[in-house]
C-alpha cells in the first residue's frame, strides 16, 4: 500500500477525516525520517487539507520532526523527579560518549541526542527513551554499554 | 495497610492484559450487569459512588454523565473519550494501568458508553507511550473478536507529544486534527465536546474503576477511602528522592507520611525530607512540618494544595526550592500553546526572574514582580495550565522566603553547586527559534 492509501484507510476510521491528521503525520515521518515538504505535501494531498495546515498543526507537537534527525533518538527525561535522581548526569554520559551537545545529532548522522519533558516514568528515574523504547532506571554509569549498543544495532 | 487494589485488583498473581485472564477474576462481568441495567440507573450508581475525577479536576463523573443531553433532545452523537494522555510531571499511573489491566479500562469504557448510550469510545493515549500503546491495542483486538463490543467502535488514537492535550479541551481539538489549544468555555464538552457533539471525558483511572463501582454498587463503592468527598482508592506515583519509588494503590485518606516512609521506605543515603510535592508539579508544595496530612481533597485543601493527579514527589535537603521553581517554570514556558497572553508571556517572565534570583543578580523587589507576575497569570486564561505554573511557584516563595531572599542578600545560590537540580538542562533550552520577550524593567 502506499502511503496515500494507508493514510486514507486510517482517516476512514474517524466521524470527520482530518482526525487523521496525527497518524498520518507519523506514518509520513517513519517513512520519510522527517516530515520533509515532500512529506508533507503527501499528508495533505492524501486527505484533502493543504501542506500549510499540515505544518501548522505538525510544528505544535514534540514528536514531529521538522528537520532531519538521526536514524536513532536518544531522549532523556530531564523534568524534576528524574532530575532529582541524576537525569543530568545521565545526559552529560550520554553527550560524553556520543561526542554531541544535547539537541544535537552525531557526526555519521546515527544518533540524535534531546532532552525530554517528563515522560512518565518518574518512580524509576532516570528515564531514557531509545527510539520511543524506554529504559527505566537509567545511571550514568549505564550509559557507555547503551551507547555501544547502539553503534552495534 | 492501606493498600488496597480495586484497579489493580488480580494484576500481582495473573497477566491480565489477557482476556481469558481477567476473565478469570470476574472481568467483563459488571459489564454484563451494567448492560443489563437502564443506562439512568448506571449514572445514579456513579453519582452515589462519589467516584470523582482522578486526572486532576476531582470532578464527580456521575455528575457528568448526567450533563450529557438525551438522544431525544440532542440528535446527535454522543462520544466517550478517555482522557490517556498522562504528562503531569510526577505521574505515571495511567500508564501502569494500561500496562498491567487494560481490560478494565476497556470494559469501563462501554459501560461508561452504555450510560450515555453512546455507540463510539475514543480513547486518546499519550504518543511517548509506545509499549502502553501495544498493550491497549493487542486488548482491544481481543475484546472485539469476542463480540464484547456490540456495536460500539472503540478507537485508540495517538499524541504526538504535548502537555497540553491533556486539558481537555485541548484534547478534543486534537483529536479532530488540530493544534492542541485550549477552547474556550462554555459550552462545556457534554454540550459541545468531540465534533461539536455532546462529549463525556474522563481520565484512564477514571473509567478503570467504573467496573467496580457497578460491581460493588455505588453505595457500597462510597464507603471506602474517606467518604463523602475522596471516596475510593487512588494510584499514587511516588517518585523522586525516596528510596522506593513506584505506584501504589491506597485508601483515599491514607497518610502522606505513611506513604512516603512506611510504603516508600523513607529517604535514602539518611538525608533529610524537605519539602513534598503531593499533586503533580502544578500543584502548591507542602514542608516536612505538613507530610502529616491525610492523602484526600479535604485535608489537602486546607493545607493549601491538592491531590491532583497523585503523584507524590519526595525532594530531600539538597534542593535548593529557586532552582526547583526554575525547572518548574521552564516546563511550563515549553508546554504553554501561546493562546492566551498572561500564560505564553507569565510562564517566560518567570523563568527569566528564577535565572536572575539564582544568578545572585536580582533585586529584592524582584521577588514581589516575580508574585505579581504568577498572580497575574491566576484565573486570567482560558485553561489551567497558566494557573498550573503560578500556583507552585507562588508556593515555593511563600513557604520557602528566607531561602529566596538568601539567593539576592548572598549573590548567588547558597548550595554553591552542589544541589541535587544544579545546572540540570531543560528541553526548553534546545529551542532558540522562539523569540523571546524581556520582562518589562
Amino acid at each position: 500500500m502506499t502511503l496515500a492509501e494507508q493514510i486514507r484507510e486510517i482517516a476512514a476510521g474517524y466521524p470527520q477525516s482530518r482526525s487523521a491528521v496525527l497518524p498520518a503525520l507519523r506514518l509520513a515521518q517513519e517513512q520519510h525520517g522527517w516530515l520533509s515538504p515532500d512529506a508533507l505535501r503527501e499528508v495533505a494531498d492524501a486527505l484533502d487539507l493543504t501542506p500549510a495546515y499540515c505544518q501548522s498543526v505538525a510544528s505544535f507537537y514534540d514528536m514531529f520532526h521538522m528537520k532531519p534527525v538521526g536514524r536513532h533518538l536518544v531522549e532523556v527525561c530531564t523534568n524534576i523527579s528524574c532530575a532529582l535522581v541524576g537525569a543530568q548526569q545521565v545526559l552529560e554520559a550520554f553527550e560524553s560518549e556520543l561526542g554531541v551537545k544535547t539537541g544535537e545529532t552525531t557526526a555519521d548522522g546515527e544518533v540524535t541526542l534531546r532532552a525530554l519533558e517528563c515522560a512518565g516514568g518518574c518512580g524509576w528515574g532516570t528515564v531514557v527513551a531509545i527510539d520511543h523504547r524506554y529504559r527505566e532506571p537509567v545511571r550514568a554509569e549505564d550509559v557507555p554499554t547503551i551507547v555501544s549498543e547502539l553503534h552495534d544495532a | 495497610m492501606p493498600e488496597l487494589a480495586l484497579v489493580l485488583e488480580g494484576a500481582d498473581d495473573r497477566d491480565l492484559t489477557k482476556l481469558g485472564e481477567y476473565r478469570g477474576v470476574g472481568g467483563y462481568r459488571a459489564l454484563d450487569k451494567a448492560r443489563g441495567m437502564e443506562p439512568e440507573a448506571v449514572v445514579e450508581e456513579l453519582l452515589t459512588s462519589n467516584l470523582r475525577g482522578r486526572g486532576g479536576a476531582f470532578f464527580p463523573m456521575g455528575r457528568k454523565a448526567s450533563f450529557i443531553p438525551k438522544p431525544e433532545d440532542v440528535p446527535k452523537p454522543r462520544y466517550v473519550v478517555v482522557n490517556a494522555d498522562e504528562s503531569e510531571p510526577g505521574t505515571f499511573k495511567d500508564r501502569e494501568i494500561m500496562f498491567r489491566v487494560p481490560h478494565r479500562l476497556i470494559e469501563g469504557c462501554l459501560i461508561t458508553a452504555h450510560s450515555i448510550r453512546s455507540q463510539n469510545v475514543f480513547i486518546y493515549i499519550r504518543g511517548e507511550y509506545l509499549a502502553e500503546f501495544e498493550v491497549v491495542r493487542a486488548a482491544l483486538d481481543e475484546a472485539r473478536d469476542e463480540g464484547l463490543f456490540a456495536g460500539v467502535t472503540v478507537v485508540l488514537h495517538r499524541g504526538a507529544g504535548a502537555y497540553i492535550c491533556g486539558e481537555e479541551s485541548a484534547l478534543l481539538e486534537s483529536l479532530e486534527g488540530k493544534r492542541g489549544q485550549p477552547r474556550s468555555r462554555p459550552p462545556y464538552p457534554a454540550v459541545s465536546g468531540l465534533y461539536a457533539a455532546p462529549t463525556l471525558i474522563n481520565n484512564v483511572e477514571t473509567v478503570s474503576t467504573v467496573p467496580k463501582v457497578i460491581e460493588l454498587g455505588g453505595a457500597e463503592y462510597a464507603k471506602i477511602g474517606a467518604p463523602p468527598n475522596s471516596t475510593g482508592t487512588r494510584l499514587f506515583s511516588l517518585s523522586g528522592n525516596v528510596a522506593r519509588g513506584g505506584n501504589y494503590e491506597l485508601e483515599l485518606g491514607t497518610s502522606l507520611n505513611d506513604l512516603i516512609f512506611e510504603i516508600g521506605g523513607g529517604i535514602p543515603e539518611g538525608r533529610k525530607l524537605k519539602a513534598v510535592i503531593p499533586g503533580g508539579s502544578s500543584v502548591p508544595v507542602l514542608t516536612a512540618d505538613e507530610v502529616d496530612t491525610p492523602l484526600e481533597h479535604d485535608a489537602m485543601t486546607e493545607r493549601g494544595s491538592m491531590l491532583g493527579s497523585g503523584a507524590v514527589i519526595v525532594i530531600d535537603d539538597r534542593c535548593c526550592m529557586v532552582q526547583l521553581g526554575l525547572r518548574v517554570a521552564q516546563f511550563y514556558m515549553h508546554e504553554s500553546c501561546g493562546k492566551c497572553t498572561p500564560c505564553r508571556e507569565g510562564t517566560r517572565w518567570m523563568v527569566q526572574l528564577l535565572h536572575k534570583i539564582e544568578d545572585g543578580r536580582a533585586e529584592h523587589e524582584e521577588l514581589d514582580l516575580l508574585l505579581s507576575v504568577c498572580d497575574r497569570i491566576l484565573g486570567k486564561c482560558l485553561c489551567p495550565l497558566g494557573d498550573a505554573a503560578a500556583m507552585p511557584i507562588a508556593s515555593y516563595v511563600s513557604k520557602f522566603r528566607d531561602e529566596f531572599r538568601v539567593h539576592i542578600d548572598g549573590g548567588g545560590c547558597p548550595f554553591g553547586g552542589e544541589a541535587s537540580l544544579e545546572g540540570v538542562m531543560a528541553p526548553v533550552d534546545q529551542h532558540t527559534h522562539h523569540p523571546v520577550a524581556e520582562v518589562p524593567a
